[in-house]
C-alpha cells in the first residue's frame, strides 16, 4: 500500500512539473526532431532554423497576441522514440500542432499518433510517398516526396544524357522509395536502370557495393542518403577508381560540408537540392532568404546547415501561419486553417495541395527542385 | 572476375580494422570478463583525438597516432580504476549495466563537446588511389592494414611472450593464486583495461580519417567487435584476427553476390551457425570448468 501511494505521489508531482501553468501565455508548438543518434547534426540544424522562425515571430508580437514557444524534444533518430515524443508533445505538453520528424521512418511511426489524438503535424524534411499517400489527414508536408523531385528531375534528364543508371540507396522507407519513384521516372523515359544496391542507415563501409556498381554497364549512380554516408560513398567510390557519374536526392547534402570533407572526391558530381542558400538572388523569395541567411551566420552557424535548417524555419513559420488563420490555438481549427495558408516559403510559396485517398487527404505544397554541381570545390548550378 | 578480385581486396583491408578492433576487446570482454560496452566510445575517442590532434592543433599525422593510443590508455585505465575497481567480485549483470551507463554517458559527452556535424581529419596520403590492373586501392587504407598488423602482432606477442602477459593470464585465471605467487592483481586490472582501450583507441584513430567521425560511430564497431570475439574464441587474439577477415569476407561477398541490403546481417548469420556448433568460438581452447 505505501509503495502504491509513493507511486502515485511521484506520478503526481511529475505530471505537476511537466504540465505548467494552466491558461499559458504562450501558445506551443512541439518540435520532433533528431537531436542524438544517426541523425544528430541534420536534427540540430532544423531545430536551429526553426529557432530562427520563433525568433522573428515573437518579435514581431507572436501570434494571437501571444508569443509561440517551441517544445523541442529528441526523438533520438529512432523511430519507436519519434512516437513516444509525439505522444509527449501532445499529451503532457498539450501542443496543437508539432513539426518533424526529420527522417521518413520518423514520420511514418508518428503518424498514427496524429490520427489517434487528432493532432496536426508540419513534414519539413521526409521525402517518402507513402507519408503523404497513405489517408492521413493530420499530415502537411512542405518538402518534396521523392515522386515530386523525380518528376523535377524528369525535365533535367535530357540534358545529361543518360543511358542507364544504378542505384546505391539508404535502406529505409526513403531510401527504398527514391528507387521506386526515379526508376519509374527513367523508364517511361526510355533510360535503362540496372542495380539497385542499398546501405544500412549507420553503414561507413560501402567499398562492396560499390565494387559491384563499379563492374556494370550503367555511366551513372543515382545515390540518396544524408551527408556523412555521401561523404564516405564520394571518398571510396574514388579509391576503387571509379569514374561513372553520380547524382544524389533527397535535399539532405549540405554541398558544403560534402566539398569539406570528401575535397577532390566531390568533384563532378551531381546534386538533387530544395535550397539555394549560394544563390539568394535566384530562390523565389531573395528577401526572406537573405534574411535568413544573415540570421544564420549572426547565430554563429556553419553555413554548410543552411540547406537543412532552412526546412525547420519554412516549417514553423507555415505552423505560425495556421495557428493565425484558425484564430485559435486548437488541433482542429489549426488543421482546417492549413488549407487556406499562403506562407513565402525560401523554397517556393507553400499552399498545401490534396493527397493520397478521397476525404482523408494529406497536405502537400510542391516546393521547388534545383541540380547542382560541384566542381573545384565549388558549387554551381547546372541547370533550371 | 575482376570484381572478385576488388571484394578480395576489399575483405584484406576491411579484414584488418576488424581485427584490430576484436583484439581490444577480446582482451577484456574475453580475458577479464567484463563485457565492455565503452569499447565502441573508446575507438570514437581515438578517432576524436586524431582530429584535435592533426586539425586543431597542427601536428604531424603520424605524431597524433602515438597520442592518441596513450590518451585512449588513460582514459580507460580512469574507468578501471573509477568505475569497475570498486565492482569487483560482484556479478556479471551488475558490470554490465554500470558500463552501459558509462557507454551512454561518454558517448553523450562526445556530442555535447563535438557536436553531432561529421568531421574529417587530413591525412598525408594522395587522394590517387594505388591501382593495380583491374583493383584499386587508397593509399590510407594500405597504411591502416599495415598499422593493424603491427599492432596486432605487438598485443599478441605481449599476452604470449612476456613477463605481463603471463601475469594477465595468470591473474583472470586464478586471481587469488596469482596474488599468493606475487602478482600484483589491481596494477594487472588495471593494465588489462587500459590496454585493451588503448587498441580501441588506436582503431578509432587508424579508422577515423578512413571514415568521418562523429559521436555515434563506435556503436557499429562495438557490434562488430563483439561479433569478432565471440567468432573467434573469447580471449583468443589469433582467433579474433582470423574472426576479423572472416567477417570481412562473409560481409563483402554477401554485399557483393547476394544482396547488399543483408551485408550486416550476413556475418551475424555466421555467427549463428558457430554459436550452434561449436559454441566457444572457432578457435577456443578449451576451459576449465569451475
Amino acid at each position: 500500500m505505501m509503495r502504491t501511494m509513493k507511486y502515485v505521489a511521484a506520478v503526481a508531482l511529475a505530471v505537476a512539473l511537466l504540465s505548467g501553468p494552466a491558461g499559458a501565455q504562450t501558445i506551443k508548438i512541439g518540435v520532433n526532431e533528431p537531436l542524438t543518434g544517426a541523425f544528430a547534426a541534420s536534427g540540430t540544424y532544423v531545430v536551429n532554423g526553426a529557432r530562427i522562425a520563433a525568433d522573428e515571430i515573437n518579435a514581431k508580437g507572436g501570434v494571437l497576441g501571444k508569443k509561440i514557444e517551441l517544445v523541442i524534444e529528441d526523438n533520438k533518430s529512432n523511430p519507436t522514440e519519434a512516437a513516444a515524443v509525439a505522444e509527449k508533445l501532445i499529451n503532457s505538453d498539450k501542443t496543437p500542432v508539432m513539426m518533424g520528424a526529420w527522417g521518413s521512418s520518423l514520420t511514418l511511426a508518428v503518424m498514427p499518433k496524429l490520427m489517434e489524438y487528432e493532432t496536426p503535424m508540419v513534414v519539413e524534411t521526409s521525402s517518402s510517398g507513402k507519408i503523404t499517400t497513405s489517408g492521413n489527414p493530420y499530415i502537411f508536408r512542405i518538402s518534396p516526396p521523392s515522386a515530386v523531385e523525380a518528376v523535377a528531375f524528369k525535365n533535367i534528364v535530357d540534358k545529361l544524357d543518360l543511358k542507364k543508371v544504378d542505384f546505391l540507396v539508404i535502406n529505409n522507407d526513403w531510401g527504398r522509395g527514391t528507387a521506386e519513384d526515379f526508376s519509374k521516372m527513367f523508364k517511361e523515359k526510355g533510360i535503362a536502370v540496372g542495380l539497385v544496391e542499398t546501405m544500412d542507415q549507420g553503414a561507413q563501409d560501402m567499398s562492396a557495393q560499390l565494387a559491384k556498381i563499379k563492374g556494370t554497364d550503367a555511366e551513372t549512380v543515382i545515390v540518396t542518403t544524408a551527408v556523412d554516408q555521401l561523404t564516405l560513398i564520394f571518398k571510396q567510390a574514388a579509391a576503387l577508381g571509379m569514374k561513372k557519374r553520380i547524382i544524389t536526392t533527397g535535399g539532405s547534402q549540405n554541398p558544403d560540408q560534402i566539398v569539406a570533407q570528401a575535397g577532390a572526391a566531390a568533384n563532378g558530381t551531381m546534386h538533387l537540392t530544395t535550397f539555394l542558400p549560394w544563390f539568394p538572388e535566384k530562390t523565389p523569395n531573395p528577401e526572406a532568404t537573405n534574411y535568413f541567411i544573415s540570421e544564420w551566420k549572426k547565430r554563429g552557424f556553419d553555413f554548410a546547415g543552411c540547406t537543412e535548417s532552412f526546412r525547420g524555419y519554412d516549417g514553423i513559420r507555415t505552423a505560425a501561419a495556421a495557428i493565425e488563420k484558425a484564430g485559435k490555438a486548437e488541433p482542429a481549427a489549426i488543421k482546417a486553417a492549413m488549407w487556406d495558408i499562403k506562407v513565402k516559403g525560401l523554397n517556393g510559396d507553400i499552399v498545401f495541395r490534396k493527397s493520397g485517398p478521397e476525404g482523408k487527404e494529406s497536405g502537400q505544397s510542391q516546393p521547388n527542385v534545383y541540380l547542382i554541381e560541384i566542381n573545384d570545390g565549388k558549387i554551381g548550378m547546372k541547370s533550371l | 572476375m575482376s570484381e572478385f578480385l576488388q571484394h578480395l581486396v576489399n575483405m584484406l583491408v576491411l579484414g584488418g580494422t576488424y581485427a584490430l578492433l576484436g583484439i581490444g576487446l577480446t582482451l577484456i570482454f574475453g580475458i577479464m570478463n567484463v563485457v565492455n560496452f565503452t569499447h565502441g566510445v573508446l575507438y570514437t575517442f581515438g578517432a576524436y583525438i586524431m582530429f584535435i590532434v592533426v586539425n586543431q592543433f597542427g601536428l604531424n599525422f603520424f605524431l597524433a597516432l602515438p597520442v592518441a593510443v596513450i590518451a585512449g590508455w588513460l582514459l580507460g585505465a580512469a574507468v578501471e580504476l573509477i568505475l569497475l575497481r570498486p565492482l569487483r567480485g560482484s556479478d556479471i549483470d551488475t558490470t554490465m549495466l554500470v558500463m552501459i551507463g558509462a557507454w551512454i554517458a561518454m558517448q553523450s559527452g562526445t556530442l555535447w563537446i563535438w557536436g553531432g556535424v561529421a568531421k574529417s581529419v587530413a591525412t598525408p596520403f594522395p587522394d590517387e588511389p594505388l591501382v593495380l590492373g583491374p583493383v584499386s586501392v587508397a593509399w590510407l587504407r594500405l597504411f591502416v592494414l599495415a598499422a593493424a598488423a603491427l599492432l596486432i602482432v605487438a598485443t599478441y606477442l605481449l599476452v604470449n611472450r612476456t613477463k605481463l602477459g603471463s601475469a594477465m593470464r595468470a591473474t583472470f585465471q586464478d586471481q587469488d593464486t596469482a596474488s599468493l605467487m606475487g602478482v600484483n592483481v589491481d596494477l594487472i586490472y588495471t593494465s588489462t583495461f587500459a590496454i585493451g582501450s588503448s587498441l580501441a583507441a588506436a582503431a578509432g584513430a587508424l579508422l577515423g580519417p578512413v571514415y568521418v567521425i562523429f559521436p555515434q560511430m563506435g556503436d557499429l564497431a562495438a557490434v562488430k567487435a563483439f561479433a569478432i570475439v565471440i567468432l573467434g574464441g573469447l580471449g583468443n587474439i589469433t582467433g579474433a584476427v582470423i574472426g576479423g577477415f572472416m567477417l570481412a569476407l562473409a560481409e563483402e561477398l554477401g554485399a557483393g553476390y547476394v544482396s547488399s541490403g543483408y551485408r550486416d546481417a550476413m556475418g551475424f548469420l555466421i555467427i549463428i551457425a558457430v554459436l550452434i556448433f561449436k559454441p566457444t568460438g572457432l578457435f577456443a581452447r578449451s576451459e576449465r570448468v569451475g
